[in-house]
């Protein structure tokens, strides 16, 4: 009885499926938008591969990036003044470079709302107060938190860094971009709010290094690697701990699995 | 319950016999997983799988626990919590890790363990209950797994629970109702993220019941072997411990290693990057995909695209959808064939790999976008799932012929030592019988 009701089943589901499958398609148009769009560049880092380290001179060149040029209108809502001291710089930096911006507080003595110079523990002030006024600022875009940019994106750090260099090409003949908007083929719908964001000597390194857009675009991608996964260095260091403690641990396993088993036949 | 020649507990120190006759909990371990439980000697590495689910389990409620300390159900915060974990909380990271990993290899574990129960005909009398458990086991891990995914609150999170929980909407006339019922509302919002955390928190615990009932309902037959024979004496059997505790030490150190390498290595590559973006009602993704573990079954719901015999497409998904899980249960009565083992089931054995492929382009088909060719090869390999189970199985379990069977695992275990070491003898002192002549 199961099987003559699971045949029956089994057979009112294959001839819907049957059906459907043969029902004739019509023929999708061709998406104008994907085939203008790009796969990201491939790009390579310090820290690229399983044992890469951060190089911190380049995180600090890419920080320099991003504090005198995305972050006037990106945010780095997860990352603290205080996590600065990961990347190189001294306690005593990180308190001049907090200082340099108010965050808003509270008068201890009359509870009215003040501004503060800012320190190390607090987080990293916001370019708006709110969604509302990023839009108003921004041609109705909104600028995305960068803080997890590298991981919310596929290929995050090539992606990031084919976006930054991929501006300049002049869109196909026929193509119209947008009022307010930019042409760049590796932004998911090619038409972007932003506008080219790195020009060549557009900030100057304390290190020396030649601001090309192609460095700058280099240095703000590794940094914003750190920023998505600070811990990137020690979860590698603790992986490699614990891959050699594991494979001893397998050595040892097969060892007593053969002595307990030797002559016995399974 | 056990065959008879089992190794009987003896409580040996004065302490261990006061506790044994208050309370036989050594007694009961011994008897389950210890010298008193006597195994199939031919067992091979596909069934260490069991034993690795289990601590799959067991690394999920221990990392989940943890979690649960650090986190906050609460729609503006969720996101921000699981920040604060990955970055301020000490090792914050290694456990978040651990836990979303260790749902990817728990699903990688016990599918290779359904499939094992398939190969080996596991499913069959006297182990149906054991099967159906199983069963239940899956269908409570889907749902434990999926409340899960929604809690960091992100735009995967948000936008699978919409689609997964719309679909109840399909059910006509009641539908609608039991929906907002189920969500708390018109849309996922805080109160859906707070019965999802208590559920969330709650189901394992109610796996880990049904895992004992499991574990129980086993040990009456035993496990199943290769070669898919019933145990008949001592000399097929060897005691759990210490042989095949430590055969499932080598696996667990196996399996450790895979699991380490992705957490600590390529800890983001199973999940979506979607998921990094807190979640917006809305802006919709592009591409709503689950997770890779319940991509065969979204397959299958979205092979259902024409109204049919009054039922819309989206309901005919829903069912379909439901039933390649719930077949499963009905399996044991859907082959009727005596021989157990597919190495003895050659004609069956075929149709089981197609199966394999067969989920593994579901799998695939899934996870692409809903557009030709995709849609067609997901209804083409739907339509072989059903056929394979509820058409095909009971058919070939009528008209196969099987290989004959060896006697007995005992006899089975002496044919394969002869053919890898023709001279070789069995070693004195080992439990090998002679073979009958």
């Amino acid at each position: 009885m199961v099987r003559l009701i699971g045949m029956a089943i089994g057979a009112i589901f294959v001839f819907v499926l049957a059906w459907a499958a043969l029902v004739p398609r019509e023929a999708a148009a061709p998406d104008p938008v994907k085939l203008l769009h790009k796969e990201p560049r491939e790009v390579s880092f310090a820290h690229s591969g399983p044992f890469g380290t951060f190089d911190r001179a380049q995180l600090q060149r890419g920080f320099a990036v991003y504090k005198q040029v995305c972050s006037a209108c990106h945010g780095l809502y997860h990352i603290h003044f205080r996590n600065l001291e990961d990347i190189g710089f001294s306690e005593a930096e990180v308190k001049a470079i907090a200082a340099e911006y108010e965050v808003p507080a509270i008068d201890p003595n009359t509870g009215e709302a003040i501004t503060r110079p800012a320190i190390p523990s607090d987080k990293w002030p916001r370019p708006f107060p709110n969604e509302t006024a990023a839009r108003a600022a921004n041609n109705n875009a909104y600028p995305p938190d960068l803080s997890l940019i590298i991981k919310a994106r596929k290929n995050g750090e090539a992606y990031v860094y084919s976006l930054l260099t991929g501006y300049g090409e002049e869109p196909p003949a026929g193509f119209e971009v947008p009022d307010g908007l930019n042409y760049n083929p590796y932004f998911h719908s090619v038409n972007i709010a932003m506008a080219q964001p790195l020009m060549v000597d557009q900030i100057e390194y304390a290190d020396g290094t030649k601001a090309t857009v192609d460095q700058m675009a280099k240095d703000v991608t590794a940094f914003l690697r750190w920023a998505a996964e600070p811990e990137l260095e020690r979860r590698r260091q603790a992986g490699i701990a614990t891959l050699i403690f594991l494979a001893i641990l397998t050595v040892l396993a097969w060892l007593s699995y053969r002595r307990v088993w030797a002559g016995v036949q399974h | 319950m056990s065959f008879p020649w089992a190794e009987q507990y003896e409580p040996k120190s004065p302490l261990m016999k006061w506790i044994d006759s208050r309370l036989p909990l050594p007694r009961l371990v011994f008897n389950a997983v210890g010298a008193g439980y006597p195994v199939p000697r031919n067992i091979n590495i596909w069934y260490n799988f069991g034993v690795l689910a289990g601590v799959a389990l067991m690394i999920q409620i221990i990392t989940g626990i943890v979690l649960a300390m650090h986190y906050s159900a609460h729609v503006s915060t969720a996101f921000n919590s699981i920040e604060h974990i990955m970055r301020d909380v000490n090792s914050g990271w290694l456990i978040r890790y651990l836990h979303m990993n260790g749902a990817s290899f728990f699903f990688i574990v016990v599918y290779i363990h359904i499939f094992r129960g398939l190969y080996y005909g596991s499913y069959k009398a006297p182990r149906e209950v054991v099967w159906m458990l199983g069963v239940v086991i899956l269908l409570l891990m889907m749902a434990t797994a999926f409340m899960g995914y929604v809690l960091p609150w992100g735009q995967m999170s948000f936008w699978g629970a919409q689609v997964i929980t719309s679909l109840f909407s399909a059910i006509p006339l009641v539908g609608e109702p039991i929906r907002q019922w189920l969500v708390g509302g018109f849309a996922p919002d805080n109160a859906t993220i707070t019965r999802f955390f208590s559920l969330h928190y709650i189901l394992p615990f109610v796996i880990l019941g049904v895992v004992i009932l499991k574990i129980w309902a086993l040990h009456i037959p035993g496990s199943t072997n290769p070669t898919g024979v019933d145990v008949k004496g001592p000399q097929d059997t060897l005691p759990f411990h210490p042989y095949f505790t430590a055969k499932d030490f080598v696996s667990l150190c196996i399996y450790l290693l895979a699991f380490a390498t992705v957490t600590f290595f390529l800890p983001n590559a199973l999940g979506h990057p979607d998921n990094y973006i807190p979640a917006n009602p809305l802006s919709t993704p592009a591409h709503i995909v689950p997770e890779w573990y319940l991509l065969p079954f979204y397959a299958i719901l979205r092979a259902f695209t024409v109204d049919l015999l009054f039922i819309e497409a989206k309901l005919w998904g829903v069912i379909a959808m439901f039933s390649s899980i719930l077949l499963l249960l009905f399996l044991p009565w859907l082959d009727t064939s005596k021989v157990r083992s597919n190495a003895y089931r050659p004609l069956y054995r075929t149709f089981f790999w197609i199966l394999v492929v067969d989920v593994l382009v579901l799998g695939y088909v899934g996870a692409m976008p809903a557009e030709e060719p995709y849609v067609r090869i997901g209804q083409i390999a739907t339509m072989y799932y059903f056929a394979h189970f509820l058409i095909i199985l009971p058919i070939v379990s009528a008209i196969e012929k099987p290989l004959p069977l060896p006697n007995s695992i005992a006899e089975a275990v002496l044919a394969k030592a002869q053919k890898l070491a023709p001279q070789a003898t069995p070693a004195p002192g080992s439990a090998v019988a002679q073979p009958a002549e």
